[in-house]
């Protein structure tokens, strides 16, 4: 195990974010896991009913309650009707008010014909995960919260969503919480993003952009860039130059190695020009991670991710 | 399997969709720099085209206004376009277009700024749930009312699900003319409520929540669209039929991964159900088998040795063989379970490229699987 452990852990909430395909999903669970094995007690959120933690683990759907995966490792898939309710629930303490407010119609078309409310009532109860202090039955508390957010433009307005709401209700309950959900956001000291790349021009080019956005726009930390994906550089120039006289080989399984090795060195070749201009491109720190030749991920290639970690 | 281009014929709209990461963009331009070679006055619509890709059309910048591909840098390219073909760009602006359509679907100035200028339209008009991909069909069907092209290609806003698309002029119409609005909008409705300060324990008990602020916003913001209902009602009505009109294919973009293909799977019988067309997947990034058995790294360690004579590089490279083979085997695997899904729907396999594809090369490139049958896609990847 990778005897460095990243300072960003200490954190108290993370956002995985980054364009889609470039693995945020597996990014936030090997930081989940890490965290987890560096004694942090640690819940990973989903928050697009996707599922993938309870998959990993071979657990049975978490939905939205907070399920333990591992030992100090818990998930939770947030959806905002649920956040919505136990949001009221928090506020109304008298039981037939909310009754009344449940069963109101206008109170239902009101929460679906907002725009952006279940962003804000999903921020709100990430918020609520990350208290000390937890207001909900049975709230553990968290050493860490690491979402598994939004892909790049969703992700940008879901992170603005609290600001959109502060400045849209000038005063009242709606202002302050926003108020409150921003501060966290841009809390540089307790909360950080983390923006997972894929090494290929598209993405590099997004990340870059993507971080300019979150840290001047949004004012949110950003405290690591993780290269995902990388090929090993298995061969040197002079050994590919070798493989082109395979070309002509009898033997159509050694013709293929050779055309194998070949793509992978061209491939690593341009992964690495790719992963020089990340570095120039970017502010924040930049790790690795390497690309995965399994079928799909599974809890031991997300448990070695997790320890590559740096 | 047939080419793409057997996919198009007769169809005056495709439409690639698919989740994002999988190279929507990049398929919508080769298809529609393929179709420009074969003749055919094609404008490709994109959300967010790769910088580079802009540049290597020769496009500065890609606005919201379609813009040509000049004839000369396709030649130079080795593109032929002496057929007539042309190939047009533009990228969509979702709040520009929006904006558009409230302007004209305004009664008058007065209540068009109205619209424009409410706190929560600005907030919201280019982050509303849907409503990119919705202004998406929108500009499509302003271009192909124009008539002025004989294709147009759109490449569907990044989602992270593929229906998400479908779903678009549902949301948003529910949105904009739905119960909710009415609600706010009739005689003892919200807004005649908080207008008239009411009193009732619900919109006292709401005040409490949401402040009294805001849902004075929010109702100042549906009174404003409603005037708007019936041409927004009437627009996406004919938008989406436009949709499931048969001059208009979908096709699927996806990788070989099993989400994806369980997607596109998804998809299809989603389009079917909604009585579209569905023209078949297109199968980015594809690692073709290159031999017919599972590799066995000892013994092939030996037979590339005697050949390179170098034991150390030949057992890396048989390793490389291996491991390159466990994921065409698993892409073989998911692909099958696709095409038997599919039920004999056209499935286009586009091999993982040993460059990534960012300029009219690349695109050619990619063309040469697109437009080619199975049986010579094959043998270009693996021969």
């Amino acid at each position: 195990m990778n005897a460095f452990i990243p300072a960003f852990l200490d954190k108290r909430l993370l956002f995985v974010t980054g364009k889609g395909g470039v693995g945020k999903t597996t990014v936030a669970m090997a930081l989940g896991i890490r965290a987890a094995l560096e004694g942090k007690r640690t819940i990973v959120c989903e928050v697009a009913a996707t599922e993938n933690a309870s998959r990993l683990f071979a657990q049975s759907a978490v939905g939205f309650h907070e399920v333990e995966l591992a030992n100090d490792l818990w998930a939770i898939s947030i959806d905002p009707d649920e956040s919505m309710r136990e949001y009221v629930l928090l506020q109304l303490k008298v039981k037939a008010m909310r009754d009344l407010l449940f069963r109101s119609r206008m109170f239902t078309y009101l929460a679906a014909a907002t725009p952006g409310l279940n962003e804000l009532v999903t921020i709100g109860k990430i918020w609520e995960l990350a208290q000390l202090d937890r207001k909900v039955k049975h709230g553990r508390k968290y050493d860490l919260v690491i979402v598994d957010a939004p892909a790049t433009g969703h992700g940008i307005s879901f992170l603005q969503t609290p600001r959109t709401f502060a400045s849209i209700a000038r005063v009242g309950p709606i202002h302050s919480q926003a108020m409150q959900l921003e501060a966290l956001i841009t809390d540089q000291e307790q909360t950080g993003t983390v923006i997972v790349s894929l090494p290929e021009e598209m993405p590099v080019n997004e990340t870059a952009r993507l971080e300019s956005e979150l840290s001047g726009g949004i004012g949110i930390a950003i405290d690591r860039v993780v290269m995902n994906g990388l090929y090993p550089d298995a061969f040197t120039k002079g050994e590919v130059k070798k493989l082109a006289k395979l070309k002509k080989c009898e033997d159509s399984e050694v013709r293929a190695a050779g055309r194998a090795g070949i793509s992978q060195a061209t491939r690593a070749a341009a992964q690495r020009e790719q992963l020089a201009r990340l570095e120039q491109m970017v502010a924040a720190p930049v790790s690795t991670l390497p690309y995965v030749f399994k079928p799909e991920l599974d809890l031991k290639a997300a448990r070695r991710l997790a320890e590559e970690l740096d | 399997m047939v080419p793409v281009e057997e996919i198009i014929q007769g169809r005056e709209i495709v439409i690639c969709a698919g989740s994002g990461g999988v190279g929507k963009t990049t398929t919508s331009a080769a298809i529609a720099l393929g179709m420009a070679a074969r003749g055919l006055k094609v404008c490709v619509l994109t959300i967010d085209p790769a910088k580079r890709l802009a540049d290597s059309l020769g496009l500065e910048e890609l606005g919201n206004e379609a813009r040509r591909v000049e004839p000369k840098l396709l030649r130079e390219q080795g593109v032929d376009v002496s057929g007539g073909g042309e190939l047009w760009a533009m990228m969509l602006d979702a709040k520009e277009t929006f904006d558009a359509l409230v302007a004209r679907h305004a009664e008058d100035a007065e209540a068009r700024d109205r619209v424009l200028n409410n706190r929560i339209y600005q907030q919201i008009s280019g982050a509303l749930a849907g409503s990119q991909e919705y202004m998406a069909m929108e500009k499509l069907f302003e271009l192909h009312s124009e008539g002025r092209f004989d294709l147009l290609v759109l490449d569907t806003p990044p989602s992270r699900n593929a229906l998400d698309f479908l779903d678009a002029p549902k949301r948003l119409t529910q949105f904009i003319e739905g119960r909710s609005l009415q609600i706010f909008m009739r005689p003892t409705g919200l807004a005649a409520r908080v207008a008239s300060r009411g009193t009732g324990v619900v919109l006292s008990v709401l005040k409490r929540i949401v402040g009294f602020d805001l849902l004075a916003d929010l109702s100042e913001f549906f009174s404003a669209f409603s005037g708007m209902i019936d041409g927004f009602q009437d627009r996406a009505h004919r938008v989406s039929s436009l949709l499931s009109d048969e001059k208009t294919s979908f096709l699927v973009v996806c990788g070989p991964q099993g989400e994806p293909i369980d997607e596109a799977v998804f998809f299809h019988s989603k389009l079917v159900e909604n009585g579209m067309h569905f023209g078949g997947v297109v199968i980015n990034r594809v690692r073709y088998r290159l031999g017919t058995r599972q590799v066995k790294v000892n013994d092939l360690t030996g037979r590339i040795d005697s050949e390179l004579g170098d034991e150390d590089l030949a057992r890396r490279l048989a390793r490389t063989l291996a491991e390159y083979d466990v994921l065409a085997v698993r892409d073989q695997k998911n692909i099958e379970k696709l095409a038997k899904a599919l039920n004999g729907e056209p499935v286009i396999r586009v091999p993982y490229l040993d460059t990534d594809v960012h300029d009219i090369a690349g695109l050619g490139e990619i063309n040469r699987y697109l437009f080619a049958d199975e049986a010579d896609r094959v043998e270009l990847a693996t021969g």
